[in-house]
């Protein structure tokens, strides 16, 4: 599943604008992430602060 | 809530459509998602002074600096200059948005237009099937508001036209990813924008510095999504201001997208129009969308006051701003889309060639497109895919 680390996220919105499935969406400091993320990483890759990280559902819940 | 109009957005796109509709006499409501208009910033700030007079009165309070110029680096160092008005449509002056961004949408509410801010748009209401309005949270209250026509000129993240049908979702190439340093340092030259080109220092894009006045520069990075790893804008950021500006303080930091993808297949839907960022019309060779922005802005704004009346807003009747766009600034973009295709593959060796085989040209006579008319004069092999563009 997709993570944000919100202490490195500089809410720029470029991750919304480049998912395919319309998941994310940017509220002032603030990335949403709803269930029609797909986990395809393309937000991961172009985040200019490296915030979006995939990681697996048991390391994420811990 | 009811009116004529309801505009997403109130950066330059959004201010401009809705103070073009205004001033036709729209009843005009504006949303803005934000608490403050214009903050964080998102851009390097860079105009085209003649440009930018066009659209709207010059006032100090906005601007950063003046610049006489720009100068592009190769990667092995070299320079070339290119002087105030003739270096493509970036240079001139440098703003400050968190300032502009609120005097537009001042002067869009001088003209009888509603603002909201802290006002996020959650989606298109719906009669008979045809978009009717739009849902809003308003300071987190549910608003409803009706209109028969709706503009998204909500930026990077546009969700406006995904509501509407229009696949809006950037592809990785065709996004620039960014980062860019406020920074303070007495090495800043205070009246050249500078450009640093090569695959180590910014892959698919450019470093840029555009000064702000006492020894202040945007000095930033764009950097191509598809050659772009997590983290990587910031990362080469650091670096090059290491390298270049090692005395330089970070004031402010600043993150945000680029479209490059060219103009896109559609900007229009029933009931719905997008513009600016949204409409993905920013310039894919220099990322500049400020004027690009606020002319789509006008265009739309002054269509929509003449058929909102009419009730002429199926997508057919809105063909008619398709086509008022394509045909004034999607020209320029088609082609600088084309260019940036072929310039973003080119070696670091292609690069330093071009830069070399203008050695005794006089470039500061040279617009952007005079320059690509001289390179291809220079480098017929090199360039030979660009021909047909550059006539």
């Amino acid at each position: 599943m997709l993570t944000v680390n919100r202490y490195k996220c500089g809410y720029c919105g470029a991750c919304v604008g480049v998912c395919p499935a319309a998941a994310l969406e940017l509220v002032e400091t603030w990335i949403e992430v709803n269930e029609d993320c797909v986990g395809c990483g393309r937000c991961t890759k172009i985040c200019p602060l490296g915030a979006l990280e995939l990681v697996k559902e048991a390391e994420a819940k811990t | 809530m009811k009116c004529d109009l309801v505009v997403v957005g109130a950066g330059p796109a959004g201010s401009m459509t809705a103070k073009a509709a205004a001033e036709a006499g729209l009843d005009v409501v504006m949303l803005e998602k934000r608490q403050e208009i214009g903050d964080p910033v998102r851009c390097a700030e860079g105009v085209s002074k003649a440009a930018l007079k066009k659209l709207v009165e010059p006032d100090p309070v906005w601007i950063s600096a003046e610049v006489k110029g720009a100068r592009i680096r190769a990667p092995d160092g070299t320079e070339m200059v290119m002087s105030e008005d003739r270096a493509g449509a970036e240079v001139g002056y440098v703003l400050e948005r968190k300032v502009f961004d609120r005097a537009l949408a001042q002067k869009a509410a001088e003209a009888g237009a509603k603002v909201m801010v802290k006002t996020r748009a959650l989606g298109l209401l719906h009669e008979k099937g045809v978009p009717s309005g739009i849902s809003a949270a308003f300071v987190g209250e549910s608003l409803k508001i009706e209109a028969p026509l709706i503009i998204g000129a909500d930026g990077v993240e546009s969700k406006v036209g995904r509501w509407a049908g229009i696949d809006t979702a950037l592809k990785p190439k065709d996004i620039e990813t960014c980062a860019q340093f406020l920074l303070q340092d007495d090495e800043i030259d205070d009246e050249y924008c500078e450009f640093y080109l090569g695959n180590d220092i910014a892959p698919g894009g450019y470093v840029w510095s555009f000064p702000k006045g006492h020894s202040l520069a945007n000095v930033g990075i764009g950097v191509l999504g598809s050659k772009a790893d997590s983290g990587m804008p910031i990362r080469l950021l650091r670096e090059f201001v290491k390298k270049n500006f090692p005395e330089g303080k970070v004031l402010e930091m600043m993150v945000g997208g680029v479209p490059v993808s060219g103009p896109i297949e559609t900007t229009v839907a029933d009931g719905v129009i997008l513009v600016g960022d949204a409409a993905r019309q920013s310039d894919p060779i220099t990322g500049g969308g400020i004027i690009n922005a606020m002319r789509a802005g006008v265009m739309a704004g002054e269509i929509a006051a003449d058929l909102v009346p009419k009730g002429e807003l199926d997508k057919k009747s809105l063909q008619v701003y398709e086509k008022r766009w394509r045909e004034t600034i999607g020209k320029s973009i088609s082609r600088n889309f084309a260019v940036k295709e072929f310039f973003v593959d080119l070696t670091d060796d292609d690069l330093n060639r071009l830069t070399h085989s203008l050695d005794g040209v006089d470039v500061a006579e040279l617009d952007l497109k005079g320059l690509l008319k001289v390179l291809l004069r220079q480098n017929p092999k090199l360039l030979l895919k660009l021909r047909h563009l550059i006539v």
